[in-house]
């Protein structure tokens, strides 16, 4: 019976062309009806070093990062050396022999990428020639690849375009050949449905969600692994009428977004955990302003300049805790690609809603990591705006009874709209009466009731009857999933949150009715753990915590949920 | 317009008696009268410090921030809803000091918005330390020993930033702070208007007769176009020159290059994303 999905890695040095394979491999594997999944991982250089992405296919939808290598595609020299830990027996290495370790003890199949581009007429060729190659060992149609070929370099002129397909056509043949005489089988059955469907990774269903929820204003200062929202929402600007300025640093990105809130625009700022922290004094200011604001915090290893270009989940603590004073805000943390895109449009209505900081807690691995799914709806979402137009006494801060206040901005209408930093009275000028403060810090906290009342509910997976309970967060969804699928425990499920703050009224009510549960956490002491102790006062003891800068793999969550839950064969 | 317009009534005014604040609060009042700018279109934006506080004594918008950061909220104002007229007023150590990134930067960007200056030479709010204006010397409770840092010359900043208007107003002469105000105003772009004002309290040394034996007009041959020209004049230390620097038209200003207005002239209140583009958009992936 033919294998239900492989894992093949393509390993090069950065500039090296990588993201060329990937992509065009990615669309290739999709239009021939597989599922796709493909993840990053990469040093922070522009040149040189070791980079890798991993691909998977499935007859099956597949959408976590896994250990295992089936085909390992190496493009140059320290490639096997960098991801020698896992190969083994059963991954076939694909590369030129001069690549390979002095001390490698496995077989690999030899191919000079770069000499048979150079046979076709340019050394540029090689990665044409790789994706060729992989796309003959598993049998695709070779139509398929020739189109996606044609339309990658479609823009670069007849020659380029022919050139190309020449390359990919003589990889082709040397890939299939390896499979016909070396008996290798990497057959694979198509589900056939994934070819109507789209490819995107976690930056694009962020951006693509802020379009949806109306966002119109971008200010943000460019830092891993956030660019790519702050660049796709600049590629956009013209097409959707979006504002979009690369501010100085973080401190004036965060206070244009509050001035464009205030002014009418629904702004966002996305950032990393460096950048966050100096946006912090910003959050505060939104909520005395009572202006919302929206903030994507693509977290990276810290503390400080940490790992640049890799992943963790310890920016948590960050976010709930940013900016003095006292005040509510929500957190999204979306597992899913779906979620992302959900929540992050959903995310400008809150804050336009309950007047606060909204902020979507992402991490690298998120950002980077692409599957398919069905298209998206835009309308899925629909873009509520809480203006009002002001009347000639208006007041920004009249009390009401869950402490929401109409929010008019200037020039819509005949009143005036007087916000301050300082503690202000209902009119909007600064007070120092102490009285009024008590009821300003009172208005300011009174929707937090409602703000919990609509928290969106952790998922329960596959059951909601279960002895065991896996908690997890954001971007560990599909992992933790696929470790469980692999395990098929029938009485573990998991319970993810993708709303981290406030919790869903329902958090201890879940967490009661498990014998045994088990929190995974990309950080070193268990941050969502701690927030639910805080909340529910329930103690989450079993912890699965990883802070490497890499994310979890299915492999070693099945083994921890084995050991530490005693599931499992 | 009659300036009462932007009066507030009997309110409490946290300035100490004799501060050149109430002059400067005056004299805006009355050349945005002469310019006809109605309250509900007036945009004050400012940070903090006893300048920082001006908006609220008068009738207009008011957006009030953080220490330092009334300029960028003010950019982002503009760009969000272009006819406001956005003022952005403050004083020196908020706009040169804790705000001195985004007074660079914004005289990068250009946008079409004033910016007033406070120029008092020491903190008030905080008690009589120095600011990024204050003269060598300038003994402080802080600077024990005078103030030993080279004073932040705002003008010649501006004027190698290429900013697009750059003036220096002295508040002892409330006529020619009006008009120099009023050109401000009314300058298309980023137009800075350094303004010294003497603070009663913690300054004993630039009081308002050293800013009168200090200062002096620009003459009428000064050429406020010509660039080099300007920056000579605004690295003079001797007496200290008022009046307009230095124009540059030739600039367009930042919310008016803004690809998102390109084909749509609205303000970002009035719109809604087009869902049928973004559903395009996705399927395209």
């Amino acid at each position: 019976m033919p294998k239900q999905n492989y894992s093949i890695v393509l390993c090069g040095q950065a500039g090296q062309g990588v993201q060329t394979v990937e992509f065009l491999l990615t669309g290739i594997f999709k239009e021939s009806g597989l599922n796709v999944f493909s993840t990053k991982e990469y040093m922070s250089r522009v040149r040189g070093g070791m980079n890798s992405t991993e691909l998977r296919i499935g007859t099956e939808p597949v959408r976590a990062y896994m250990n295992r290598i089936d085909v390992l595609i190496a493009l140059d020299k320290g490639a096997v050396e960098h991801l020698s830990k896992r190969i083994d027996e059963n991954t076939i290495v694909v590369t030129e022999k001069d690549f390979l370790p002095a001390n490698f003890s496995h077989s690999h199949i030899d191919i000079s990428f770069s000499k048979i581009a150079s046979e076709v007429g340019n050394k540029l060729y090689s990665n044409t020639v790789a994706v060729g190659t992989a796309a003959g060992l598993f049998g695709i149609d070779v139509e398929t690849v020739k189109q996606q070929v044609k339309k990658y370099f479609g823009r670069k002129g007849e020659e380029v375009i022919e050139k190309n397909i020449q390359a990919m056509q003589k990889g082709y043949e040397f890939g299939s050949d390896v499979v016909k005489n070396q008996k290798i089988d990497l057959s694979i059955v198509s589900s056939g449905k994934s070819s109507e469907q789209i490819v995107l990774n976690g930056g694009d269903a962020v951006s693509l969600g802020a379009i949806a929820g109306g966002c119109n204003f971008v200010s943000s200062y460019p830092m891993s692994p956030s660019t790519p929202v702050l660049v796709f929402l600049a590629q956009k600007a013209k097409e959707f009428g979006i504002v979009v300025e690369q501010a100085e640093d973080e401190i004036a990105a965060v206070n244009m977004a509050i001035g464009s809130w205030y002014a009418g625009g629904r702004a966002m700022a996305t950032t990393s955990g460096g950048g966050f922290a100096l946006m912090t004094e910003g959050v505060s200011l939104a909520a005395m302003l009572e202006t919302p604001v929206v903030i994507h915090v693509a977290q990276r290893p810290g503390p400080a300049t940490g790992l640049p270009t890799r992943t963790e989940q310890a920016d948590l603590e960050l976010v709930l805790y940013s900016g003095h004073g006292e005040f509510p805000r929500v957190i999204f943390a979306p597992g899913t690609l779906e979620e992302a895109f959900e929540l992050t449009a959903k995310a400008f209505n809150i804050a336009d809603k309950y007047q606060i900081p909204v902020f979507i807690l992402t991490d690298q691995y998120f950002i980077d990591s692409n599957y398919n799914i069905p298209k998206l709806n835009a309308k899925a979402v629909k873009v509520d705006k809480y203006i009002s137009k002001t009347q000639k006494d208006y007041q920004r801060y009249a009390f009401t009874k869950n402490g929401i206040s109409p929010r008019g901005i200037p020039g819509y209408g005949e009143g005036l709209v007087i916000v301050d930093s300082d503690e202000h009275d209902t009119e909007g000028h600064i007070t120092e009466d102490l009285e009024l403060r008590v009821k300003m810090v009172n208005k300011r906290l009174a929707r937090q009731e409602e703000i919990i009342a609509e928290a969106f509910e952790p998922t329960v997976w596959p059951s909601k009857e279960y002895k065991n309970l896996v908690v997890c967060w954001g971007s560990t969804y599909h992992i933790v999933k696929e470790a469980l699928e692999s395990l098929g425990d029938k009485h573990t499920s998991m319970m993810h949150f993708s709303q981290v703050y406030p919790l869903h009224r329902d958090t201890l009510k879940y967490l009661k009715q498990a014998r045994q549960v088990a929190v995974v956490e990309s950080n070193a002491s268990g941050q969502l753990a701690k927030l639910i102790k805080l909340h529910t006062g329930f103690d989450i003891e079993k912890k699965i915590l990883k802070y490497s800068g890499m994310s979890f793999c299915v492999e070693e969550l099945a083994d921890s949920f084995a050991n530490l839950l005693g599931i499992g064969e | 317009m009659d300036a009462k317009r932007y009066d507030m009534g009997d309110i409490d005014i946290a300035w100490c008696p004799g501060c050149g604040d109430y002059m400067i609060l005056k004299v805006l009042k009355q050349a945005l009268a002469e310019l006809d700018i109605a309250p509900e279109n007036l945009m004050m934006v400012s940070g903090i410090g006893q300048a920082a506080k001006i908006p609220h004594y008068m009738k207009c918008h008011v957006f009030n921030g953080l220490h330092g950061r009334a300029l960028p909220a003010a950019v982002a104002i503009k760009a969000s809803n272009r006819l406001l007229t956005v003022i952005a007023e403050s004083g020196d150590g908020d706009m040169y000091g804790e705000g001195g990134n985004h007074f660079i930067h914004t005289i990068r960007r250009n946008p079409n918005i004033t910016n007033f200056v406070h120029n008092n030479m020491v903190y008030g709010l905080t008690k009589g330390q120095a600011s990024p204006t204050s003269q060598k010397g300038f003994v402080t409770p802080v600077q024990v020993a005078g103030v030993i840092l080279e004073p932040f010359n705002p003008l010649a900043v501006a004027i190698a930033l290429e900013a697009s208007f750059v003036a220096r107003a002295f508040i002892g002469d409330q006529q020619q702070t009006k008009e120099l105000m009023k050109k401000a105003i009314t300058h298309k772009g980023y137009a800075l208007l350094d303004i010294f004002q003497p603070c009663v309290t913690f300054n004993k040394i630039n009081n308002y007769q050293w800013f009168k034996d200090n200062t002096y007009y620009l003459e009428d041959s000064h050429d406020v176009y010509n660039r080099q020209a300007a920056f000579a004049k605004a690295c003079e230390t001797e007496k200290l020159p008022l009046g307009v620097f230095y124009i540059n038209e030739q600039k367009t200003p930042f919310e008016e290059n803004l690809l998102a207005y390109e084909s749509d002239k609205k303000a970002l209140y009035e719109r809604y994303p087009d869902l049928d583009k973004l559903q395009q958009l996705i399927n395209s992936f």
